[in-house]
């Protein structure tokens, strides 16, 4: 086995990008927050002012905690500190407070917490093969360290909208056995628990002593001790667990995410569209179009057979079990795993149900690890993060944030096409014809969707369909990206060298 | 990575950047009855849509001259018309005549801040992209870096983007013009740069310099022959430009007398509020103001301000090369910055600038003179509620240069220059530490102005000067300028020819 060569000494580009992206989020305190905001407000006064045992029972406000116990733990640590920013945010029934003092906190706590990211990125860094006397721009840390640190949707979700994703990211990119930790703080993580547990299952639990399974076995259970603890001893383990799986929610959300279940909408709409045109089907006996609202509510489909939550667990369940048979058999080292969790990911985002168009993130994240180690990896990586990113752009809808978030992606793009085409010179291009033009279709798509077409009349009648297009087109780009992971998953073979990872 | 990506991540972080300041407060936000430059903007986009051009700068009843009336040049007239063009299809109500003062919505914020982007984009930018590009030496690196520092001046964004003001486009037409005579074409920068003069009259701080450039380089070319000739279709191109300019007030004499009587209000007096110019300085010690009457306050301003410009003048007009021509600017800048009549405080912008345009071999010195350029202007800055911005951008500018100039290997040039005082010292004081010195003079100006900083906002001043921190900005400021000029001064006067090769010099 080949070890990782040492970094070199001059690490101060590192902190240059660090304090760079740092002052960046600084300006954007102003900017537009969403309801987030007020969520994590919300749950800084209650974990604040409430005694534990109320909880996940507290629900004066709409957005009631649905997160798991780590994280609530982790507001309440918070909550001390915002004391000395303004208390009036900490008060409950002080509904969508936003003093200068409480954003302030609230976006400096995201800038800070992080750091932690920060680190995360850095020893990852030290991880990666390093060509000695290559030129900075060109190093494979360096691009790392911008397509992690500068992630675009990174910065748009945590430091605009308002969320705690770079925080959380450290522990999932560092720590490899606190996929625990991860599933006690934000149960998203269950999408990417089973690559966790079938590699930490194959590599160390059978191959080595029974001491490391019993450790390992520790830490999971404690850890789960610690965090649920409180809330089984108070014999409230099935309200925890119903206000963190609400599958009241409907097939998708609000906007819908572009997964499987976006392009079956579209099918379901165009069949009933066809329907009615050719006199197949009665339109008094369609339910009403209620899909393209933009409400999160139950609905039906028209024409295909409504889809279940149990359904939509089979079939996450079925997409990501022959990459789990792969790792199981064959584990290719850390590169193998990687790639096996960006599919558990990507395969939850595609048939998952009620998706946030966020969870994108936590494909695009782990797969820039892979991106600069191999030309293959880094041509899905760039199909996936634009049109990933693009997908994120009906977050933010005010006119105010539109220059940033045009002028961020358009950054992000950049940097990432261009270093990647660097790093990989040699081997022709990045990206084939077909894949170009789609993703360059993407700029029509915005013009027409932000700028055409509020100016026509169908903007009062089909206000969402906008939405529509841009979820429609990117599910393409999501689902090509899918197969083409899964694609190099099973035909790759085993590496001669194993670089090892920690 | 290839030239083009990196220059376009330099233009996209420093779009961002302005953007992103411009979410923040501009000048006057909220304050009735007078507001500020803000409202004085979009005063003057009402103005000119809804009056008749020979209106525009007297005093009528349509057009009260107290509240905000117009005092910059016809060009700056015609571009608010152009923009009240825009606004009126957007939302008639924002240039109402009379109706709309005192206008604030967000949307109307949007749109003035969109108005500012456009220019920049249209102006400013692409002749800073063409300058580091054609006129910085150094590695393909070196001028991306340059690039970056110079789109990321805390100075303009926030002056633009929070203040609220068009530097960019006087700054981008001056520019321009430097672009031009750069690369020879003589016509093309003098037509530029006379946009700029009718644009804003501060660019009259930068026409020395430019007249002497021409001049000398005519004079080169021998005035009997093609010199003459040059300079013939030099001052053509000025003066029909001048007269496309004006010409909408030409029909009367009275226009333009008193369009110049807006442009030049002697009768303001020779400084108005807090400015890290001498006069204000002086002020604190002799109340010159009072002392001396008015006559003998514009003859000594201009007196001084003629003294200290005329050595770099006539160094340029003896030797006109592209070197020379940019330290003129910088030295005849600061000059009219220091000793001129009714100077604002944002006036340092127009030295910076050229500072910023002197490239990386004075890089230490120049980050320098840029950030106290910028710290001059706290007291402006704060009261417009732009603190956070001032605080975050400076810092973001102060660690870059400092990262880019570790990390691009500062070569020997910097030694060039510092032989320059040790050349002057050796001879009376041989034994000092010339390095040591400046690095701790260095260090100490930036601690005093961060302490300063720090107590502008965050301290009460004592109620028997509740001017205080503004006053010593100011004086601390304009001890540095005058430290500046001197220096600039003998590094144009005391250099020797330089060795480099001159690009498109003719």
């Amino acid at each position: 086995t080949v070890m990782a060569a040492p970094m070199t000494n001059d690490q101060s580009w590192f902190y240059a990008l660090a304090l760079g992206v740092s002052f960046l989020k600084c300006l954007l305190i102003n900017a537009y927050h969403s309801t987030d905001f007020e969520v994590h407000r919300n749950w800084l006064a209650l974990t604040h002012s409430l005694p534990v045992s109320q909880w996940y029972y507290e629900a004066t406000s709409e957005w009631t905690l649905d997160y798991p116990p780590l994280f609530a733990w982790f507001e309440y640590g918070l909550s001390h500190i915002a004391c000395f920013f303004d208390k009036e945010m900490l008060v409950v029934p002080n509904l969508n407070y936003a003093s200068p003092a409480t954003v302030l906190f609230q976006r400096l706590s995201v800038i800070v917490a992080d750091v932690v990211f920060f680190y995360a990125v850095k020893e990852c860094c030290k991880c990666l093969r390093e060509d000695k006397g290559k030129d900075l721009l060109g190093k494979p840390s360096f691009i790392l360290t911008g397509l992690l640190l500068w992630n675009f949707g990174l910065l748009i979700v945590d430091h605009i909208h308002f969320q705690y994703n770079g925080f959380l990211k450290f522990i999932g990119i560092y720590f490899v056995c606190v996929c625990v930790l991860l599933l006690n703080l934000k149960h998203i993580y269950l999408y990417i628990a089973p690559a966790y547990g079938i590699y930490l299952l194959r590599c160390f639990c059978f191959t080595q002593s029974n001491a490391v399974l019993v450790t390992l076995g520790t830490i999971v259970l404690s850890t789960f001790a610690v965090s649920f603890g409180p809330f089984i001893a108070l014999g409230q383990l099935p309200q925890v667990l119903s206000r963190l799986f609400p599958f009241k929610r409907g097939l998708c959300h609000a906007y819908w995410a572009p997964n499987i279940w976006a392009l079956y909408n579209i099918a379901d709409k165009a069949f009933s569209i066809l329907g009615v045109k050719f006199r197949l089907l009665d339109i008094n006996k369609l339910p009403k179009a209620s899909m393209t609202g933009g409400l999160v509510q139950e609905f039906q489909h028209s024409v295909l057979p409504s889809v279940s939550p149990l359904a939509t667990l089979v079939c996450t369940l079925l997409s990501i079990l022959p990459a789990l048979f792969k790792i199981w058999h064959r584990p290719n080292g850390a590169r193998g795993f990687l790639r096996c969790l960006v599919i558990c990911a990507l395969g939850s985002f595609m048939f998952g149900w009620h998706v946030h168009e966020k969870a994108i993130l936590m494909a695009i994240l782990p797969l820039s690890l892979l991106a600069v180690d191999s030309r293959k990896d880094a041509g899905i990586f760039l199909m996936l993060s634009v049109t990933g990113h693009y997908s994120l752009f009906p977050l933010l809808f005010t006119t105010q944030e539109l220059p940033i978030k045009i002028f961020l992606m358009l950054l992000f793009t950049i940097f990432s096409l261009a270093s990647l085409k660097t790093l990989f010179r040699k081997g022709g291009a990045l990206l084939n014809p077909l894949e170009v033009t789609y993703l360059l279709g993407l700029i029509p798509l915005e013009l027409i969707c932000e700028f055409v077409y509020p100016l026509t009349v169908w903007q009062k009648t089909f206000p969402f369909l906008p939405l529509m297009l841009t979820s429609v087109y990117c599910a393409l780009g999501v689902t090509y990206a899918f197969i083409r992971l899964y694609n190099s998953l099973l035909t790759c073979s085993d590496t001669t060298k194993k670089t090892k990872m920690q | 990575m290839e030239n083009w990506s990196l220059f376009s991540l330099c233009v996209l972080l420093g779009l961002t950047s302005r953007w992103a300041v411009s979410f923040h407060s501009y000048s006057g936000a909220g304050k009735p009855p007078m507001f500020g430059d803000y409202e004085a903007q979009r005063h003057w986009q009402e103005v000119t849509y809804n009056l008749p051009v020979h209106e525009w700068y007297f005093n009528t009843t349509n057009n009260d001259l107290n509240y905000w009336g117009l005092d910059y040049p016809p060009l700056t007239a015609y571009h608010s018309l152009v923009c009240a063009y825009v606004a009126k299809l957007l939302n008639p109500e924002w240039v109402e005549l009379h109706a709309s003062r005192g206008y604030e919505s967000h949307s109307h914020k949007l749109f003035m801040r969109a108005t500012v982007l456009f220019t920049d984009i249209l102006i400013y930018i692409p002749a800073v992209l063409l300058y580091c590009f054609y006129f910085c030496d150094g590695s393909s690196k070196q001028k991306v870096a340059t690039a970056l520092c110079i789109l990321l001046y805390p100075g303009l964004i926030l002056i633009d983007y929070g203040h609220f003001q068009y530097n960019s486009v006087s700054l981008g037409l001056a520019l321009w013009g430097i672009l031009g005579l750069g690369l020879g074409w003589d016509l093309f920068g003098s037509l530029a740069f006379t946009l700029a003069l009718n644009y804003k009259q501060m660019e009259l701080y930068h026409s020395l310099p430019f007249f002497c450039y021409l001049l000398g380089k005519c004079i080169k070319q021998g005035l009997t022959r093609r010199g003459f000739f040059q300079l013939a279709k030099i001052s053509l191109t000025v003066l029909v430009t001048f007269a496309l300019c004006w010409m909408p007030f030409l029909s009367d004499p009275k226009q333009p007398l008193q369009v110049l009587h807006r442009l030049f209000p002697f009768g303001r007096g020779l400084f108005e509020d807090k400015v890290a110019n001498t006069w204000c300085s002086l002020n604190v010690l002799i109340k010159i103001k009072t002392l001396l009457s008015r006559e003998t306050q514009l003859f000594l301003s201009f007196a001084l301000t003629l003294l200290f410009i005329l050595p770099s003048s006539l160094k340029l007009l003896s030797k006109p090369n592209l070197w020379q021509f940019k330290l003129a600017l910088v030295n005849s800048s600061l000059a009219f910055f220091l000793f001129s009549f009714q100077v604002h405080e944002k006036s340092i912008l127009l030295a910076a600038f050229y500072c910023t345009h002197l490239g990386f071999c004075l890089f230490l010195r120049l980050m320098f003179f840029l950030f106290v350029f910028f710290h001059s202007m706290l007291p402006l800055l704060v009261k417009d509620g732009l603190l956070l911005p001032y605080v975050v951008t400076s810092l973001a500018f102060l660690f870059l240069s400092l990262y880019l100039l570790s990390a691009l290997e500062r070569s020997t040039e910097e030694e060039l220059r510092l032989g320059l005082y040790r050349k002057l010292t050796q001879r009376w004081l041989p034994k000092l530490n010339l390095s040591r010195i400046i690095k701790w003079k260095f260090w100490f100006s930036l601690v005093a102005m961060a302490v300063l900083s720090f107590t502008s906002v965050w301290l009460e001043p004592p109620a028997k000067f509740p001017d205080l921190f503004p006053v010593l900005v100011s004086i601390l400021s304009f001890l540095h300028f005058l430290g500046f000029i001197i220096y600039f001064n003998l590094v144009q006067l005391m250099e020797p020819q330089r060795k480099k090769s001159q690009k498109k010099t003719n």
